[in-house]
């Protein structure tokens, strides 16, 4: 298309200009073949990798238990009797993390969009994406080198006070438990939920917020009756993404955690729960065999389970579109 | 044994010639030109090796050694852990590959047809003390003393404070806090795990009733991923007690073993007494060195909790270069230089092999050949 430009200033003979006057059909095409060519590889690439995991995973998923004995790091346990703990403490550290984050991201995102002046509201924005560029191995070394000290005579505080509900009991220092791993993640997920947060409730519509003022609410209530309510679905498929990345955290769980492989709600005793993402960097160096179908068919589980969170969000998020666009 | 250290000297000097008559071992031409090229600069390619990653620092060392006798010679070595580097090994993707556990029966006959019809060759050539550590800032004695039994007592969680009376004996002149004691253990399958439990089962079998394992049979505990996690780990809080790669020790207190009657702090000599003391592995052959360690020894000036990392090669290459590459670097790992490399604190900390020993690699080395 550039090139067809400067052709007729070179008054050069009539199928040259031709060529120029009608680009369109071959370059629609092209680009027609490049982008189809590109959705069809993404399609691919997951099939792909589901292809590989299933294939890869099965041998794990139909072997007997003699067959699973002789993988070291299962120590005796039924395939599913290793993975389900790792299932459990892989959503437990999701929910933590969620139950942390969400909140905190709800009230960034209101400020940005509705507290804030402009100016300080896009230097914010910027710092919260800022957040989102940091590797997650980084984030991992805050949490061992900064993040434990620190938090260590707190949760000795909440396991002398409030020891006695099993969620505080036996805290044991260095700070390696489920809560720490929470936390963390709660900060790594921070940015892309208040991202997604801030982006819905900046399209709340005017209108419904001027209505509300006009009948005499406060900015809270205004909040309240017409930013809250529309941006609900916004914040719920906005926790499903960062779920999605919680769910996935590799490093920074391997760091700051003492795996464990049982299912409990111990959050601040070490060695109780373990990522599947974490447990797979853990072990498959030493793995060989049997082993490295283990630690793939826990892939394959931590694929569907990711995969369905994510589905689960876009499918809140297209039906809030849709009920927007018929407002 | 002379004739043998011979040729390594002359290996030294690139003038070996006339020794490989001597041992009696060279095979026609094909060994000749492979045994003649070590460290004398004539080699060229690329060679790839994997695995353990417990080698990794002394790996770097004896091939920044190894590249400056022979530059035109590429060495990689990619620390994927002992289970990959023999995977990989075996399926031919690398030439050499370092294990913390020997090979098993499956994997040697695998070996037979990745090395085109030869052996595999395994020579424990990274000898590693295994330093029991602790974090005990108010405590200045340079070591705390603990036997066997306590050490397990401690692991098994069934001794739990540091001012329990079976530690308070063995320590009469050390002033021990009353402090929880938090055993630390590694989180990932390891061989260190594997050689400390060893120790542990060998030593105190009457304690520690969990046998050697690869993974920490114990739940509910502190743990880290690699030797860096344990180490961060143990520097995490007070009163806490791990095992890690002795040269990893830094400033973090460790325990004198108890051997016979004598508590004995870790050191590279008293390493390399335990492999002496050591008889054979019950497969071991001419090629494959593997020896079974004698943990439980009594013998004086013995440090009985070591790592031996094995470098595995094969004995027949289906080319020169190859079996002269990798012949060449496995004898400068031998040699004294190499070994002494490796054994600076700043590079691996490792315990250089004894002459005895040497002598043995040699003769292994020196039956690497062309296969055909």
């Amino acid at each position: 298309m550039a090139t067809a430009a400067p052709t007729p200033s070179t008054s050069g003979p009539a199928p040259v200009v031709r060529a120029g006057r009608t680009p369109g059909k071959l370059g629609n095409r092209v680009f027609a073949g490049i982008s189809t060519g590109a959705g069809v590889v993404i399609l691919v690439v997951l099939a792909a990798v589901a292809i590989f995991l299933l294939y890869r995973a099965w041998p794990a998923l139909v072997a007997t238990r003699e067959d699973l004995a002789e993988v070291g790091f299962m120590q005796g346990r039924s395939m599913w009797g290793y993975v389900a703990p790792l299932l459990f403490g892989t959503v437990l550290s999701s929910v933590i993390a969620l139950v942390v984050a969400v909140p905190l991201s709800i009230g960034i995102a209101l400020f940005i969009s509705h507290y804030a002046p402009r100016r300080l509201a896009q230097v914010l924005g910027y710092l919260v994406d800022l957040l989102a560029a940091i590797p997650s191995v980084i984030f991992g070394l805050w949490g061992i080198q900064w993040l434990q000290p620190t938090l260590d005579p707190f949760f000795r505080w909440l396991t002398d006070t409030l020891g006695w509900i099993p969620l505080f009991a036996d805290y044991q220092a260095p700070a390696r438990n489920m809560m720490t791993a929470g936390l963390v993640l709660a900060i790594m997920i921070l940015p892309i939920i208040t991202a997604t947060i801030r982006e819905v409730f900046l399209q709340t519509p005017r209108l419904h917020e001027e209505a509300s003022l006009a009948l005499g609410a406060t900015r809270w209530e205004m909040i309240r009756q017409a930013v809250l309510p529309f941006g609900r679905s916004g914040v719920i498929s906005a926790a499903m993404l960062g779920m999605g990345r919680a769910l996935g955290e590799t490093m920074a769980v391997l760091m700051v955690l003492s795996p464990g492989y049982l299912i409990n709600f111990f959050l601040l005793q070490p060695g109780q729960h373990q990522s599947i993402a974490a447990n797979i960097a853990a072990q498959l160096p030493e793995a060989s065999g049997m082993g490295v179908d283990v630690l793939i068919a826990t892939g394959l589980i931590l694929f569907v389970l990711t995969f369905g969170v994510n589905l689960f969000a876009r499918w809140v998020i297209a039906r809030r579109a849709e009920f927007s666009g018929a407002n | 044994m002379s004739a043998l250290a011979l040729t390594l000297a002359a290996c030294g000097n690139g003038d070996a010639s006339e020794d490989d008559a001597s041992t009696g071992t060279g095979t026609g031409t094909t060994a000749d030109t492979a045994s003649n090229a070590g460290g004398s600069g004539e080699l060229s390619g690329s060679i790839a090796g994997s695995g353990a990653s417990s080698q990794e620092a002394a790996m770097q060392g004896w091939i920044a050694g190894f590249m400056d006798q022979n530059p035109d010679v590429d060495v990689t070595y990619d620390p994927t852990g002992s289970g990959t580097g023999r995977e990989q090994f075996l399926n031919g993707t690398v030439l050499f590959a370092g294990t913390d556990s020997t090979l098993d029966e499956e994997e040697l006959a695998a070996g037979v047809d990745r090395c085109f019809g030869g052996e595999v060759i395994e020579l424990p050539l990274y000898i590693s003390p295994i330093a029991v550590i602790y974090n005990l800032p108010d405590v200045d004695a340079e070591h705390i003393n603990m036997d066997a039994e306590t050490i397990a007592g401690v692991f098994m969680g069934e001794i739990t404070s540091w001012d329990d009376p079976a530690i308070a004996e063995a320590n009469p002149d050390v002033e021990l806090p009353d402090l929880p004691i938090i055993p630390v253990n590694r989180s990932d399958d390891s061989g260190t795990t594997e050689n400390f439990t060893a120790y542990l089962s060998e030593a105190a079998g009457d304690v520690w009733t969990h046998g050697e394992v690869e993974t920490w049979p114990i739940s509910g505990t502190q743990s880290g991923a690699q030797t860096s996690g344990m180490i961060d780990v143990v520097s995490g809080a007070e009163g806490t007690i791990g095992y890690a790669d002795a040269s990893r020790a830094g400033d973090l207190g460790t325990i004198a073993v108890g051997v016979g009657d004598d508590y004995v702090p870790f050191s590279p000599e008293a390493a390399a007494a335990v492999v002496d003391a050591s008889p054979a592995a019950e497969d071991a052959t001419d090629l494959r060195l593997t020896v079974d360690l004698a943990r439980d020894t009594t013998e004086a000036g013995t440090y009985p909790i070591v790592l031996i990392s094995y470098s595995v090669a094969c004995s027949q290459y289906d080319n020169e270069a190859d079996a002269a590459n990798v012949k060449g670097l496995f004898e400068y790992i031998a040699s004294p230089e190499g070994q002494d490399r490796a054994a600076q604190p700043d590079v691996a900390g490792s315990a250089p092999i004894s002459d005895d020993l040497r002598g043995r690699v040699q003769a292994a080395l020196d039956r690497i050949t062309v296969a055909g």
